[in-house]
């Protein structure tokens, strides 16, 4: 009988997070490929225009396919209209979320950070402690014992990425610490990477979220119908989160842990305009890791100025699970198995052991 | 005692923009504003240790390139998560075309 493969550690508090810092992968410098200043700071520079066109295309949306869902409420034609809502509800808050948290959405503060509250009630994630994660994702991209977002573990677990296609895991676990912060009270693993001047903020938030989801559930209640449940809270995350769970594996699922190259541990696939509209063209996903502070606009201009020095782009969303399912299929058995992506010779890879701060 | 340091031509910042100034052991950001006023803080962001001179000069914010932690150049004022500890600034003067720094 196949013996049972052990899980790997992939808190941020155990045998190997120390091991990581021991082997210099925490704060470490990363590779990066060189671009001119003067394009840089072009390529960075802020603008309003393109995320208000896109946030105001994306709430005309909800409303339409919202209202469709009133009209149509208690006839089956309502079943492909909430499929399209939940996915402009629970999947596109995904990427608005994303961009709003590294503040490159709009040039306005107050619209990144008002984008950024609403999008992280749609996706179900604490706007507070999502920030400080995020900000550890991308310092130590797929470092176990590290990253609090690694969305692939190892050994892989099918029953686990089967309830992440609807969303379940996080919203349980976004359940349990809501309710966990409105005691005021933080886990060992979220007390590691959020600052205690922080805290409070968290405290606060959870208590708005449940005061929120009430409202929520007694209109439900109060009006006798589903229809509210359906539209906010939490179920169109549920029932709407799962283009985001596609894209979200195409990021890093089946690549290098371990590594200072995002050329290695992370995928650019080339998507459709309505793929990259709902996703706010974070398939520029090496792109996005090197230079994060470029906003999601200029992008495929990013790209073209990096792409003598990255692997081949995946030609198309399908191409990319070409790989990622049977790497997840073998991974499950074979936990050290990862794809090798060809990267150019055109740089070093750093040295591990390297501080940032050179 | 606090000393002028010399530290580049002004022409050799771009407006608007930000360079990285080392001495000693230590490292500094120098900082143009659109309307040729000068700035200095401590060169590393306060959140992880990376150069800011790296960053994004718009107005009066720095962006640090890592997590676009963003401080006042013109205080060395910290925005908002994820920095929050403030920069030190320190005074800056332009003189014949060179740009100096008291450290
Ligand atoms: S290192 Fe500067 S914001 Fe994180």
């Amino acid at each position: 009988m196949a013996s049972k493969i052990p899980a790997r550690d992939y808190s941020l508090i155990g045998d190997t997070s120390r091991r990581a810092r021991e082997q210099g992968l925490v704060t470490a410098q990363w590779y990066q490929t060189e671009i001119p200043r003067k394009t840089l700071k072009q390529l960075m520079k802020r603008r309003d225009g393109p995320a208000i066109r896109d946030t105001l295309g994306w709430f005309a949306l909800l409303a339409v396919t919202g209202g469709l869902v009133v009209a149509l409420w208690g006839s089956w034609w309502v079943v492909p209209v909430l499929l399209v809502y939940g996915v402009f509800y629970g999947s596109a808050s995904d990427s608005r979320w994303h961009e709003c948290g590294h503040g490159t959405a709009f040039k306005t503060r107050w619209l990144n950070d008002w984008l950024y509250q609403l999008a992280c009630f749609m996706i179900m994630r604490e706007p507070t402690p999502w920030r400080w994660s995020h900000a550890r994702h991308h310092t130590d991209t797929i470092i176990v014992g590290r990253d609090p977002e690694i969305a692939a573990p190892r050994p892989t677990s099918l029953a686990h990425h089967i309830l992440a296609f609807f969303t379940l895991p996080q919203t349980w676990t976004t359940l349990k610490s809501v309710a966990r912060h409105s005691l005021g009270q933080l886990s060992v693993d979220e007390a590691d990477y959020i600052p205690e001047m922080e805290q409070p903020r968290v405290y606060r938030t959870a208590r708005v979220w449940l005061l929120l989801h009430g409202l929520i559930i007694a209109t439900a209640v109060l009006l006798q119908s589903w229809l509210p449940v359906m539209l906010a809270g939490v179920l169109p995350t549920l029932y709407g989160g799962w283009l985001s769970y596609i894209f979200g594996l195409t990021q890093h699922a089946g690549l290098a842990e371990n590594v200072l190259d995002h050329r290695q541990n992370s995928r650019t696939v080339r998507m459709n305009p309505v793929f990259r509209f709902i996703y706010w063209n974070m398939n520029y996903h090496i792109e996005h890791h090197m230079y994060p502070m470029v906003p999601y606009h200029a992008l495929p201009q990013l790209h073209q100025a990096l792409k003598h020095d990255m692997p081949p782009v995946y030609p198309s969303t399908w191409a990319a699970y070409r790989e990622i399912i049977p790497a997840l299929w073998r991974q499950r058995t074979d936990p050290d198995y990862f794809v090798r992506r060809p990267v150019p010779a055109t740089g070093k890879t750093p040295d591990a052991a390297a501080p940032a701060a050179a | 005692m606090s000393e002028w340091i010399k530290v580049c031509a002004l022409d050799d910042i771009d407006a608007e923009d930000v360079i990285r100034f080392d001495h000693g052991d230590r490292t500094f950001a120098v900082y143009r504003s659109e309307d040729d006023e000068v700035y200095a803080t401590d060169g590393l962001c306060t959140h992880e240790q990376v150069h800011l001179a790296d960053g994004l000069v718009m107005d009066e914010i720095i962006e640090c390139p890592k997590h676009n932690g963003r401080f006042d150049y013109t205080t060395g004022e910290a925005k908002g998560a994820p920095v929050c500890v403030n920069l030190n600034s320190y005074p800056a003067r332009v003189e014949d075309g060179t740009v100096f720094i008291q450290l």
